[in-house]
């Protein structure tokens, strides 16, 4: 009959085992009696009770908690200092179902984050951030936080903290709470259980908010930070009770549902916006355009002022044109012109994670240093398509079809330099089939208006395509001396 | 035998004596012994608990402390609204 069972233990929201540490797994990195400890596990029983663990992200700060990603088995991404509350507005935005959290200290949210914190606040983002303020940097070595006390002793103010000089506590509950936006802010301390288990109910509360789309929560966790404070754990957490909270008044600062009726902004297709749609296709019909288009991760990569960015973009435009999936990321050199720059384009007919292309399928390499720069992380299988006659001799690519085409000359006899790159497009559409050249000739048609230009445009894509075709045996591989064989 | 009991682990424990001081019975105590990793851990002394769970909430490790009570399986809000805090 009497039986003991369980009540308490650890929350599943956290991982079994955390992989900071090669022993003692099982042990957070913080100092003993430390409040971020006790947050955590409030917040993950939470998360647990709430049934959203699997649907939530945790933005870990810069600060002690910067390894929070290493306890809550959750989503995590670890966001710049400051800039949690931003990052977390972008993740809330494109994952509209998704619980995100933005963890933050009192350094990392009200000292260098104070931009990001407070217009996250004033949009009203469906957020919940989770303030941890312990009144000092813990992680620096106690430098002064802008929620220092009056007369606190800090590393940057050793005489104690004076108004004159470095101004008063910042009460970011309070300040925040005069935005309209807010739906909910709760400053709440970790002084003693009872206090505690109202923590408990407000880090619920403002989660449970969230979930309901309520708009932006806060919950300020008025923290102890015994090793900074040089403290025994217990007398810090006395200090929070007697000291910190009759600074820092516990209370509800803004509870109620914002003003404005959130706004659902019409989610158009990207191609819509820029009226390229075309005609409206049904499922079915994108799926067979799918069939004459191929996905592929391809760079382009030359001097700035060879069109090596309007190049990506023209092929990122007729991907969309397809009604494929497109990402084109620019990377400029320190300097536009004659600099270097390059740009990734994805191609695909899935939605695309990230448009960061480490090891193209295809590199466009519009001169030598490019070539030396990026040749190597082409994949094996995949295409170099070169601007120039023929490879430096100390040059060799296994496993990839190289293909050395003179663009600028040709580019020359049609009459003008501009239209190098066209070149390369027809060279690259010949050599991968990715998409059709009647979609180049549309888009390069919408593109240019001069109607000179775009004689020569076309000239320069037929030309791409037949220098490929007539003088380069697309798939072999190069040898020194050359292209093909 | 007492409505509770805790169980510390005496390796997660980092012996800040938080669980000590809140213990509403003053059933816990930190030992003498040092454990693996230097610290006096905390540990159940007196047969007194009530398996009100306010060690587990004051603890700042995730896994420190596990809570058992002799009740027919009780929901967590029961337990603490029956905590006397
Ligand atoms: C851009 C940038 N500036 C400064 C730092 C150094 N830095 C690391 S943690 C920290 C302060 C963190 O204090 P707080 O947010 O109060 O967190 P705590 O460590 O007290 O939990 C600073 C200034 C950094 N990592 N990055
Ligand atoms: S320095 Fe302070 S905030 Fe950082 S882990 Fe230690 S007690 Fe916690
Ligand atoms: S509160 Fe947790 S870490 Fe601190 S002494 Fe008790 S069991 Fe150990």
């Amino acid at each position: 009959m009497s039986e003991y069972k369980v009540t308490q233990s650890k929350a599943p929201v956290f991982f079994e085992y955390f992989d900071r540490k090669d022993e003692n797994r099982h042990q957070t990195h913080y100092c003993p009696g430390c409040g971020h400890g006790v947050a955590h596990k409030l917040i993950a029983e939470a998360l647990g009770d709430l049934g959203v663990q699997e649907d939530t992200i945790v933005v870990s700060p810069v600060g002690c908690s910067v390894f929070a990603y290493y306890y809550f088995n959750t989503g995590n991404v670890q966001a710049a200092h400051g800039r949690a509350p931003a990052v977390a507005t972008a993740l809330k935005r494109s994952n509209p179902k998704a619980t995100v959290i933005s963890y933050q200290g009192d350094g990392d949210l009200a000292a260098i984050g104070t931009a990001e914190i407070v217009h996250a606040a004033n949009r009203g983002e469906n957020i919940t951030v989770f303030f941890v303020n312990n009144s000092i940097y813990g992680m620096t070595g106690g430098q002064m936080a802008p929620t220092t006390l009056v007369g606190q002793e800090s590393t940057t103010s050793p005489w104690g903290r004076r108004p004159n000089n470095e101004g008063f506590p910042i009460k970011m509950s309070e300040m925040l709470a005069t935005l309209e936006a807010p739906a909910y802010i709760e400053r709440v301390a970790l002084s003693d259980a009872k206090h505690i288990l109202q923590a408990r109910k407000a880090v619920h509360k403002a989660l449970e908010l969230q979930k309901q789309g309520a708009g932006f929560t806060m919950v300020e966790i008025l923290s102890p930070c015994p090793t900074i404070l040089k403290m025994e754990p217990v007398v810090a957490r006395q200090w929070v009770h007697d000291v910190l909270t009759k600074h820092f008044p516990l209370g509800v600062f803004r509870d109620h549902k914002p003003e404005f009726t959130p706004v659902d902004v019409p989610q158009k297709p990207i191609a819509e916006l820029l009226g390229i749609t075309g005609s409206k296709l049904t499922e079915e019909e994108k799926h067979s355009r799918r069939q004459h288009t191929r996905a592929k991760t391809i760079k382009v990569a030359g001097f700035g002022g060879q069109g090596v960015l309007l190049l990506g973009q023209l092929i990122a435009e007729m991907g969309m044109r397809e009604h494929m999936e497109v990402s084109w990321l620019p990377s400029y050199g320190p300097e536009m012109r004659s600099g270097s720059a390059n740009c990734s384009v994805t191609l695909s007919h899935e939605r695309i994670g990230a448009p960061v292309i480490t090891r193209p399928e295809v590199l466009v390499a519009m001169n030598e240093p490019s070539l030396r720069k990026f040749g190597a992380t082409v994949k094996t299988g995949g295409v170099i398509l070169y601007n120039g006659r023929a490879l430096p001799e100390d040059l060799h690519y296994e496993g990839v079809s190289v293909a050395c085409i003179p663009a600028s000359e040709i580019a020359d006899q049609i009459g003008s330099a501009r239209v190098a790159n066209v070149i390369m497009l027809g060279a690259l559409l010949e050599a991968t089939d990715c998409l059709p050249f009647t979609t180049a000739s549309h888009v390069l048609a919408n593109f240019v208006k001069n109607q000179k230009l775009a004689e020569m445009n076309e000239k320069a894509l037929a030309a791409g395509r037949d220098f490929l075709d007539k003088e380069i045996l697309v798939g072999a591989v190069a040898g020194p001396d050359g292209c093909g064989e | 035998m007492a409505k509770g009991k805790v169980v510390v682990n005496q390796d997660e424990c980092k012996g800040c004596g938080l669980c000590v001081e809140s213990c509403p019975q003053k059933g816990m105590a930190l030992r003498e012994e040092l454990n693996h990793y230097g610290v006096h851990p905390a540990q159940q002394v007196e047969d007194v608990c009530t398996g009100c769970g306010i060690c587990y909430y004051v603890c700042p490790e995730p896994g420190a402390i596990v809570v058992y009570k002799v009740v027919a399986e009780a929901p967590r809000s029961e337990v603490l609204n029956a905590a006397t805090v």
